[in-house]
């Protein structure tokens, strides 16, 4: 396959909101586009975690291997989710087809293809829970609005739900309250359980079971991973950190994705939290077992999320901690917030988090024991727990891109804000149907960040890129910051497509830089080792 | 074709209706049986949805947040787009059935020039309140002819209904309210490409239906001005269980009532299950507290993990190279 080579002028100029294709939709065959999906699940990695259907395939081959009464295990796994999920069965019946989701999809907005509305992502779905779940799908069958399921049926659902990201926009709008994601979530464990899932979340999900983290860090690979970034710290700060890794009696537990341990510009942020527990004195340690924040089990089943979530909790046990600290992550927090207690609780061998150098306890995680860490470090700053001198960040002129799943399945809106506007001095938002709750997704989300899709990417993240170029045009933007691990993996490659220029950091690398240590060296560079503002000539 | 079927369907059942009555004399069946099997259908399917819905259960708590969540004490939380409690998830879902808060969010997103621009798009959530509302407070006001005198609440609603004081007899806002509400709904769903790709007969149907019902009915008061003793004698028999079928009713108040109770009918196997649905959606009607309060999920079972102790086995060697503790020496 040629590396995907489209310019951003080309890209958009596809795009044409008042065209709908001449055919309905229902006679419209799926088309598999060059650089719009990802690779096959690969058999070994099924295998590890137990999946069915274990073995290579790839989406573009006419064979996907199939077992051989696919339709019935569909089935079943429907009636099942339906009786499991009163969300599902609830989307399935009330939907109007007002249309107020249509244009609210990322995707949709980038590609312009109807599919990608979310209400007829869901109706792909629809159509076959009409037809064997109905009396009138039954009875009328396309007057119902249904169709049969056929293996044309089953190629589309694949193609079309792996080109939603959960990120739950459409919800927001709808007038009931519809989340394709919930139903993204069905047909992605429908797909499971036929051993369909992609190359670039079975394998992360493999790690992440077996090695503790997504990346497959083993547990000696961490501690040389942090090392470097201790060694970068030193040479400065003129400090040298001492962390700890599956230290018992520590009084808090670190989790944070795996990401933030691997590629620049998540190492950078993975600095700013080893210097500022530092600073502060944090009793804490890293563990290379629960070495995994994100989830990548959430995009292929319930189940196997709460197989890999297990862990956290685990660990906690084990070390005997009193609660758990959570670094910047997007969907790791839609799951910790609303899914992890459900799962792996009650956690009553921890205690409610309390800030041992505030005070401050969280009642707000009184229940899950787990705090995100831009709640603690707002609360340090609003306490004057710590010294930040924002002009180290001065050569930054920062805009923030609220996560789908923080601002969508959590409410983590002022505290990144309170942080930011601490840290840096110059600092404009994006516009408002761009951020908080109607933020845009990063294009990338729920595993689709991999290579071979950059098409499908740099399409969904069309929204996003527009509102930063807009800030860049406006003030000047140079710097996106964000709390999420995703973002800071894939943001970059959506920067340099249509906004050169605009890098990309996390909130605590910010901090870090900002960050003024008991005992250190004149600062010259920033976490980059760039020179700081003032310091160029030097 | 998605137009033409539905389309086709309410003028079968107009002429079903007609013909019914004018030529076959079958008044007793249009006014009498078809309405009472309306009704149970109605009823009956409704209940038997409802309880379908609930018979699934909530597994986790899945609210779509709008706002601040609830975090430190001078963070402002916005209680109702991220309610924390009960009674602040309840304000949220009053809003959002009486007053339709998530539409009236909507947006329009377009391409100019290259660029992708917002901007205001409040019509679908004007006409819907026109729609739903005309159409409650026209089914209040026919609560007349169910009763034999009129509770003092809905003659207020009449009044304050007829408040122009126009035509003769008074021209009820709520019937050019149900019909222009509708019309606008069919309308956009013709004029607006992506929602035309997406409509189905079933979207059709109900909007050519109401439209049928709403001109029938103004047909009925403004023009052939209908017996209005002669219906309120049938349907006050229908009430007390002891139906009659007096004389003197048009047939087009049977094609009317036919309408009426096709709707009903229909209700219940219908998208028009809206209705309940919007009190049940998990991603409105419940708070987000599930850090601060424990949610059970019924159907939770114990899965496989990998524990540390096999993590631990595996790595061994290696975690004590790197002087990571481990629980085995």
């Amino acid at each position: 396959m040629a590396k995907f080579s489209k310019k951003p002028q080309d890209l958009i100029a596809d795009i044409d909101y008042s065209k709908t294709p001449q055919t309905e939709w229902m006679d419209t065959p799926v088309e598999f586009k060059e650089h719009t999906f990802c690779w096959g699940a690969k058999g070994k990695n099924l295998e590890v975690v137990g999946f069915p259907n274990a073995r290579d395939w790839s989406p573009t081959e006419e064979d996907w291997k199939l077992p051989q009464d696919w339709e019935n295990i569909v089935m079943e796994g429907i009636k099942d989710r339906l009786s499991k999920y009163r969300s599902f069965k609830l989307f399935m019946d009330i939907c109007v087809r007002c249309g107020a989701c249509a244009d609210k999809c990322h995707f949709y907005i980038g590609s312009g293809d109807p599919k990608n509305m979310p209400v007829l992502r869901a109706e792909l779905f629809r159509s076959i829970y009409r037809r064997y779940f109905t009396a009138p799908g039954r009875v009328f069958g396309r007057l119902a609005g249904a169709r049969e399921l056929t293996l044309q049926v089953l190629k589309e659902w694949w193609y079309y739900f792996y080109q939603c990201t959960e990120c739950r926009r459409c919800s927001v709008f709808c007038p009931y309250g519809i989340d394709t994601a919930e139903i993204t979530m069905m047909v992605r464990e429908l797909t499971n359980l036929l051993g369909l899932n992609t190359d670039w979340i079975s394998g992360p999900v493999a790690n992440c079971y077996m090695k503790g983290n997504h990346l497959g860090l083993e547990p000696h690979t961490i501690k040389s991973s942090v090392e470097f970034f201790l060694d970068d710290i030193e040479t400065i700060t003129g400090i040298r950190i001492e962390p700890t890794f599956n230290r018992k009696g520590a009084e808090v537990l670190f989790v944070t994705p795996s990401g933030d341990l691997f590629a620049d510009p998540g190492t950078y942020t993975a600095m700013g939290y080893l210097m500022l527990f530092h600073e502060i004195g944090l009793d804490y340690t890293w563990s290379t077992y629960a070495s995994e924040g994100g989830n990548f089990g959430f995009f292929t089943s319930n189940e196997m999320a709460k197989r890999l979530n297990a862990k956290i909790y685990a660990e906690a046990k084990r070390l005997g901690v009193k609660w758990i600290l959570g670094g910047e992550c997007g969907h790791m927090w839609r799951v910790l917030n609303q899914y992890m207690d459900t799962w792996n609780g009650p956690a009553d061998f921890l205690e409610v988090p309390k800030s041992p150098i505030t005070g401050t306890v969280f009642e707000n995680a009184k229940t899950t024991k787990m705090i995100h860490i831009t709640e603690f470090t707002a609360d340090l700053i609003r306490n004057n727990k710590i010294k930040l001198d924002p002009s180290r960040n001065d050569n930054l002129i920062v805009t923030y891109h609220d996560s789908c799943n923080t601002a969508r399945g959590m409410g983590l809106l002022e505290e990144p804000r309170y942080i930011i506007r601490h840290v840096c001095n110059h600092f404009y938002e994006m516009p408002e149907d761009t951020i908080r709750e109607k933020t845009f997704c990063c294009g990338s989300g729920t595993g689709l960040n991999a290579g071979e899709n950059m098409e499908l990417r740099m399409r969904g993240g069309l929204p996003r890129a527009m509102a930063v170029k807009h800030v860049k045009e406006k003030h000047g933007v140079n710097m996106l910051a964000n709390v999420c691990a995703i973002d800071r993996a894939t943001l970059s490659a959506l920067m340099d497509y249509y906004n050169k220029g605009v890098r990309v950091t996390g909130v605590h690398e910010m901090v870090g830089n900002a960050l003024v240590m008991k005992g250190e060296k004149p600062r010259e560079t920033n976490l980059r080792a760039e020179p700081l503002p003032g310091k160029e000539e030097a | 074709m998605k137009m033409l079927v539905p389309l086709s369907a309410v003028i079968v059942m107009i002429i079903i209706a007609l013909a019914g009555v004018e030529a076959a004399g079958l008044q007793a069946l249009f006014g009498i049986a078809i309405p009472y099997i309306a009704f149970l259908v109605f009823v009956i399917g409704m209940v038997l949805k409802v309880i379908n819905w609930a018979k699934s259960p909530v597994p986790f708590r899945i609210t779509t947040t709008c706002g601040q969540q609830q975090s430190l004490p001078w963070i402002k939380q916005n209680k109702i787009e991220n309610p924390s409690t009960c009674f602040h998830t309840f304000i949220r879902m009053v809003l959002e059935v009486l007053l339709f808060r998530s539409l009236f969010r909507n947006l329009k997103t377009e391409l100019n020039d290259g660029k992708v621009v917002y901007g205001s798009d409040k019509w679908l959530w004007l006409f819907a309140l026109v729609f739903h509302y005309s159409f409650l407070v026209v089914l209040i006001r026919h609560i007349r002819f169910f009763v034999v005198d009129m509770p003092f609440a809905i003659e207020i609603i009449e009044a304050l209904d007829s408040f122009f004081q126009v035509g003769v007899p008074l021209l009820y806002l709520s019937g050019l309210g149900l019909l222009v509400g509708a019309i606008f709904l069919f309308l956009r769903r013709i004029v607006i490409p992506q929602v035309r790709y997406i409509s189905l007969p079933a979207d059709y149907f109900p909007l050519f239906l109401v439209i049928a019902i709403a001109i029938t009915g103004i047909i009925m008061r403004y023009f052939t001005k209908v017996d209005v003793v002669a219906v309120k004698n049938l349907t006050m028999g229908l009430v007390t269980f002891s139906p009659v079928v007096p004389e003197g009713i048009g047939s087009i108040f049977y094609v009317h009532l036919f309408l009426v109770c096709t709707l009903f009918a229909y209700f219940p196997f219908s998208k028009l299950v809206h209705m309940g649905g919007v009190f049940l959606s998990p991603t409105r009607n419940l708070a987000n507290n599930s850090r601060m309060e424990r949610h059970i999920n019924p159907w939770n079972y114990p899965v496989h993990v990998h524990t540390y102790e096999e993590y631990e086995n595996e790595f061994r060697d290696k975690m004590k190279k790197a002087g990571l503790p481990v629980e085995k020496e």
